[in-house]
Parts: C-alpha cells; sequence; structure tokens
C-alpha cells in the first residue's frame, strides 16, 4: 500500500506509454483522479482512450511508465487492483445464453462474494439497475438499455472503490442512454464510486463528469471541468467545440476500420 | 485451493448450463461417430485387410472413434473463445480477480463434461451394434476419466491456438489442419505396428495415441493396452500439466 497522501487519488499514472510496434498509442500520460470523481476520457477513435483503460484494469501492460489504482501498482499488483475496480467493456460482455441472474452469479462466484451474501447482493444489484422482474429471462431477450444496466449490475456486484466504463451508451437510444446516466450519477451518490468513463458524446461528457480530459494521438490535449474548457474557447462554445479544438478534428472522420466495424458491432447488439 | 476449485466451478457452471440449455452441438457432433462406426466400420469389417488381434475391427475402431469424436468436438472449443473474445466475455473475465488458471481449467473441465455427452453417445451406438463392451463399473468410470482428460487436452490446446491466432477465420483453417493429421496419426482406424516407420514416430508423440490405447483397454471386453495404463495415463496427465501452463501464460493475451 501506499502512503495516505498518495491514496487519496483512486487514479493516478505518471508518464504511462503504450507502443504497439512502431504506434505510440498512449504517449506518456499523467493523471491524477481523486476518489468519488466522475473522470469523462474523451478523444477521437484511435486516440488512445480503451488502450488507457485497458492497462489501468490490468488487461493490457504499459511500455513505459506508472499507474496507480485504488492505491496498487496495476503492475506489480494487478489481482489487488482487480478487487478494486469493476469494468464495463465497449463490447456487450453480458452473456446473451445466460439469465440476467445467472450472469450475475458468475460475477458473484468469479469475484468470491460470501456464499450467504450472494443472493442479498444480486437481488440488490438487479433492484439498483431496475431488472429486478426480467432477472431470470435469457439476456438475449433484453433491450440494449437492459444489457448495459446489467452490465452495470455485474460491474457494481462486488461494491469497487473504482468503475470503468468504456464507451457504455454506444448504440443505445436516447432513453435507454438516460436511464444509464441516471444509474451512473445514483452509483456515485450512494456509493461513493469514482468513475473513469471514455465517451464520444459531448453531452454525455457533459453532464456526466465532473472533470474531463481530451487525448490526442496519445497524449492528453487538455484537462478541466466541462463549463471551464468552454468557456477558455468563447461565451458561445459548445462541448463540440471543445472537442474539435482538442481533439484534432471531427468525430465522425476518425478511426480505422476495425474500430468503426467494432463500435457498429456493439451498436447493432444493443439494437 | 478452495478458491481455485469454487472459481474453476463457476466457469463449469456456466458452460454446463449454456451445454443443456443448446445441446444442437453436441446432437449434430453425434452424426459423425455414427457415420464412421456404421459405414466406415461395417464396410472395413468385410475387408478384413487390417489385422486387429482378437478382436473385430469394429471393436477395435469403437474406441477410436469415441477419440475422434472427443478431438474433433475439443479442438473446435477455440472457436467458442474467440467468440467469447468478440463479444467482450473474456474481457469481464480478465478484469476480475479470478485466477487465470481457474479460468483455463474451467474450460477445460468443462470441455471435458461435454466429452462425456459423445461417450455416452457411442456406448450407445456401439451397444445397438453388438459391440462387446465391458460393463465393468471400474472400467466405465476410467473411460470417463480418460475422456474428460483426453477432452481437457484437446480444448486447451485449442484455447493455445485461439491465443495465438486470435480470429475465427484463421483459426478454422489451422483447426482443419491439426484435427484430421491428428486423427490419421494415431493408433484410431489401424494398429501402431503397420504404420511406416516416420508415421510412427508421430504417433507415438500424439497423445490422441494413448487415449485411444487406454480406452481399448478399458471399453472393449478383451481389449489391451499396449502401452500399459499408467503410461497412457501418466503422459495424457503431463501433456494436460504443459498445456494448461502455456494456456494460463497466454489467455490474458486475448484481451490485448
Amino acid at each position: 500500500m501506499n502512503s495516505p497522501a498518495l491514496e487519496s487519488f483512486a487514479i493516478r499514472t505518471s508518464e504511462l506509454t503504450r507502443q504497439f510496434g512502431s504506434l505510440t498509442a498512449v504517449d506518456h500520460i499523467g493523471l491524477n483522479i481523486p476518489y468519488g470523481e466522475i473522470f469523462g476520457l474523451l478523444g477521437a477513435n484511435g486516440a488512445g482512450k480503451s488502450t488507457v483503460i485497458k492497462m489501468l484494469t490490468t488487461l493490457l501492460s504499459p511500455t513505459s511508465g506508472t499507474a496507480e489504482v485504488g492505491g496498487f501498482d496495476i503492475i506489480r499488483s494487478p489481482a489487488d487492483v482487480r478487487r478494486r475496480i469493476g469494468y464495463v467493456s465497449q463490447l456487450v460482455s453480458a452473456d446473451g445464453t445466460l439469465t440476467g441472474y445467472e450472469n450475475l452469479r458468475l460475477s458473484a462466484k468469479l469475484y468470491g462474494l460470501p456464499k450467504a451474501e450472494r443472493g442479498t447482493r444480486i437481488a440488490d444489484a438487479l433492484d439498483f439497475m431496475g431488472l429486478a422482474d426480467s432477472a431470470h429471462k435469457l439476456v438475449r431477450t433484453y433491450s440494449g438499455g437492459m444489457i448495459r444496466r446489467l452490465e452495470l449490475a455485474q460491474a457494481m456486484l462486488h461494491r469497487p472503490a473504482i468503475l470503468f466504463l468504456d464507451e457504455p451508451t454506444i448504440g443505445l437510444d436516447p432513453v435507454a442512454r438516460r436511464t444509464v446516466w441516471d444509474r451512473l450519477l445514483d452509483l456515485r451518490r450512494d456509493y461513493g464510486m469514482t468513475v473513469l468513463i471514455t465517451t464520444h458524446d459531448m453531452e454525455e461528457a457533459e453532464e456526466l463528469s465532473d472533470k474531463l480530459a481530451i487525448l490526442h494521438a496519445g497524449q492528453i490535449s487538455v484537462v478541466g471541468e466541462p463549463a471551464e474548457l468552454r468557456a477558455g474557447l468563447g461565451a458561445d462554445a459548445t462541448m463540440d467545440d471543445v472537442f474539435v479544438h482538442y481533439a484534432g478534428g471531427l468525430i465522425h472522420e476518425s478511426g480505422t476500420f476495425s474500430e468503426v466495424a467494432q463500435t457498429r458491432r456493439t451498436a447493432h447488439r444493443l439494437g | 485451493m478452495e478458491r481455485f476449485i469454487r472459481e474453476s466451478a463457476a466457469i463449469v457452471e456456466v458452460e454446463l448450463i449454456k451445454l443443456v440449455r443448446d445441446p444442437t452441438e453436441i446432437i449434430s457432433r453425434a452424426v459423425q461417430p455414427l457415420l464412421w462406426l456404421l459405414v466406415f466400420g461395417q464396410v472395413l469389417a468385410q475387408v478384413r485387410g487390417i489385422h486387429t488381434g482378437q478382436l473385430s475391427y469394429l471393436e477395435f475402431i469403437t474406441p477410436g472413434i469415441l477419440a475422434q469424436s472427443v478431438l474433433f468436438s475439443a479442438i473446435f472449443y477455440g472457436i467458442a473463445v474467440i467468440w467469447e473474445r468478440d463479444l467482450g466475455v473474456v474481457h469481464k473475465l480478465l478484469v476480475s480477480p479470478a485466477l487465470r488458471s481457474s479460468l483455463v481449467f474451467g474450460k477445460a473441465v468443462a470441455a471435458g463434461f461435454r466429452g462425456l455427452v459423445q461417450a455416452v453417445v457411442i456406448y450407445l451406438i456401439a451397444f445397438i451394434m453388438h459391440v462387446s463392451l465391458s460393463l465393468d463399473p471400474l472400467k466405465i468410470f476410467a473411460v470417463l476419466a480418460a475422456v474428460m482428460l483426453g477432452s481437457g487436452i484437446f480444448a486447451t490446446f485449442s484455447l493455445i491456438i485461439a491465443c495465438i491466432v486470435k480470429t475465427r477465420e484463421r483459426f478454422m483453417g489451422i483447426g482443419q489442419l491439426l484435427t484430421m493429421p491428428m486423427f490419421f496419426a494415431s493408433n484410431a482406424i489401424y494398429p501402431l505396428d503397420i504404420m511406416p516407420g516416420w508415421l510412427r514416430v508421430i504417433a507415438q508423440i500424439n497423445p490422441l495415441t494413448y487415449l485411444i490405447d487406454a480406452l481399448r483397454g478399458l471399453m472393449i471386453t478383451g481389449g489391451e493396452s499396449v502401452h500399459g495404463y499408467l503410461v497412457d495415463f501418466g503422459v495424457m496427465l503431463v501433456v494436460f500439466a504443459a498445456l494448461l501452463f502455456v494456456a494460463v501464460k497466454l489467455y490474458p493475451t486475448l484481451a490485448e
């Protein structure tokens, strides 16, 4: 464990870098995210958002630099990091061939929740996400919004200190998206969770984030509160203006073939 | 250890639920052994061109067809893993604090249960075809253990390939490339001693050979293991342990 001063940050990175061959996907990133904050990570496709999340969730090793999550080093203590985090992938990770309840029971067992508590925790999570009535239906019959809420329920089941959400509302209709936002805000209010969220949606970024960073070509272009960033570009500036200014281009012009294909697959699966 | 068992059991439970809920794959895979025994086995039995000792040709190939069935259903397990990777299920598992060894071992045991279904199907077909099956409970138990071990070996091998190739298209090509040579370079449909020397060498390092050898001694009345059960199970256990070790190292790369 680190000293109490350092532990005041839920996520702390220094010079965090990841290279894939000659490509530097994440380039010497430094982030300090306090506990209880909802932090937005924005950027065009290929800017390095998902790579940052993969490193912080221990799915990918950094090439250089350091990162601590929940007070633990991601390289030296990955198991301690995993116990303290929840993760909702950009992909649709709920198993469609299982019921919502079965998906949650698997998570409960893998996270080592005591047998006596499992039932209550699962019921609470289903209730919290408004899925109690659909608990025993196959997930492949769920709507996109329900699937995302189930994935949030899985991610919060073990009451993690920090939640990582990689484009959680991609492919959702406005009503479903709003419901996911509400549940996220509830999670922060009720459990004090720190949330790191990546998104392309400027409205989402502004609505949810206490603070956000915009990534461009693997580097942080700017960090600040949404209102502060808008004000920095002029009285009438919108979040879209902020994005275009700092992310190096329009959203719809960016992204590789595989990234676009993956995004469309996810959107398609969520209906 | 308790944690390893609990986490592996959680993976097995989920796989079994899926298997029970949608047995299509298992049913469709039962067709192939039926054809091998009913057509190939019966025709070759008429030819009497292959010396199979005191066993009839049908008795000789029945354990081979069970092993083939185990191989074919387990070797494509990697496809399911790649599918899970594409869906994001692998990412979810790997972000959990579960031991990587539990996740991989759980998958292997689940494949073993799929193999058991194949065993039941082939016992039924063989029984109907009057193959002289040994009904000694201890031997049947040993057959089930061998089938589970064999399924675990080939499913873990398949998982390793999936971790290396990472796409379904590449996997399909490699899967096809591996299964038939593994089958023909074994003692499934002809004895080792009629093979040319080079093929016998390959057959001796092929784990399928040891699975078939054990099954032949255990399943069939009057059948015997050429290598001895200790060697058969010993080789399979060592191969399984080595493959598990490699798979545990490679499995996390699926989420990168």
